[in-house]
């Protein structure tokens, strides 16, 4: 049913376009992999400092403030590079199990980020306060985040 | 030794064989590089964001380099161990290669704007700390920055488009 959804997708003219004009595909993909770099270092710093390891100077809850909200305008712009892109080669995307794979990291990822911002909002010392929590949180989505960069470089390759 | 002479030499070398030879040494390479790339450039382009006074205004120039230079540092560190390790594989290869040569002048450029940085728009900070509005050299830094850093990523896709 896949493969289906693929081949009419692949031959719709917006996907025609994305194929032939060359500049396209490597265009959206550096956007998409800058978009990455913003997410990737502010989560990087956030879950480092929900783990304690990193960036005492500020507290939890301003870092969560800081970036987070960024984080989601950012997340949009992957969606929206991430959509074109698989729009222009669908079957390299939603055949390929490093992407369904990523993706499913990324709903993940995101319920995680929601999960450290709402309890923030409702408490913002909650994080200081149960370490356990903080770093199990921390630790979790920076895994997910390593291991959704990966996926998405190895979609080439599976 | 011409250049080109020792990037024949690096292909060569065992290491390089075996990054050639294996099915998923390039790749996990290639991921640990793509890695540090994207914290380099995350982190540098706050640094700059806020050189720009576009972002964390609320937090001195200092403070904003405090927490964010040891992660350029250490990523780039690594993002070059690894980019070598991939470059020797096919170093005569990439050394042809138009995106490639472009991405390192482009480091090189990025190299020269965060020295000038440190050794002489620096020195003055304590005047401007815990402004938002930042001297123009500042300013320039922190643009030229961003846009050479993009660059680089556009570069180093390239590459990948291109290499033979």
């Amino acid at each position: 049913m896949v493969q289906h959804f693929c081949d009419w997708l692949s031959n719709t003219p917006v996907s025609l376009k994305i194929q032939t004009i060359l500049w396209i595909i490597p265009a959206v993909q550096t956007i998409h992999i800058l978009s990455v770099s913003f997410v990737m270092a502010s989560m990087a710093m956030l879950d480092l400092r929900l783990m304690g390891i990193a960036g005492k100077r500020q507290s939890i809850s301003q870092m969560v403030a800081r970036f987070v909200p960024w984080v989601w305008r950012v997340l949009l712009i992957l969606l929206a590079t991430g959509t074109i892109l698989t729009i222009g080669e669908p079957e390299r995307e939603l055949l390929n199990w490093a992407f369904r794979t990523k993706m499913a990291m990324v709903a993940t990822v995101s319920l995680v980020t929601l999960l450290v911002q709402q309890v923030n909002k409702r408490d913002a010392a909650f994080w200081e306060n149960h370490r356990l929590g903080a770093v199990a949180a921390g630790a979790v989505s920076l895994l997910l985040w390593v291991a959704i960069v990966t996926a998405g470089r190895w979609i080439a390759y599976v | 030794m011409s250049i080109l002479r020792l990037c024949a030499w690096l292909e060569s070398t065992k290491v390089a064989g075996a990054i050639r030879e294996s099915t998923w040494l390039f790749p996990t390479i290639e991921t640990i590089h793509v890695l540090c790339i994207v914290i380099v450039v995350g982190s540098i382009a706050m640094f700059d964001l806020r050189l720009l006074g576009l972002w964390s205004r609320d937090r001195s120039v200092t403070d904003v380099y405090d927490d964010v230079m040891p992660w350029t540092r250490a990523s780039f560190v690594c993002a070059v161990i690894a980019g070598g390790l991939l470059f020797s594989s096919s170093a005569t290869k990439y050394y042809h290669n138009i995106p490639f040569r472009l991405k390192m002048l482009t480091l090189l450029l990025a190299g020269i704007n965060t020295a000038y940085f440190e050794f002489w728009t620096r020195r003055g900070i304590a005047a401007w700390n815990n402004s938002v509005r930042t001297p123009r050299a500042a300013k320039l830094a922190g643009g030229v920055s961003l846009v050479l850093w993009i660059l680089v990523v556009a570069f180093g896709r390239w590459i990948g488009f291109t290499k033979q």
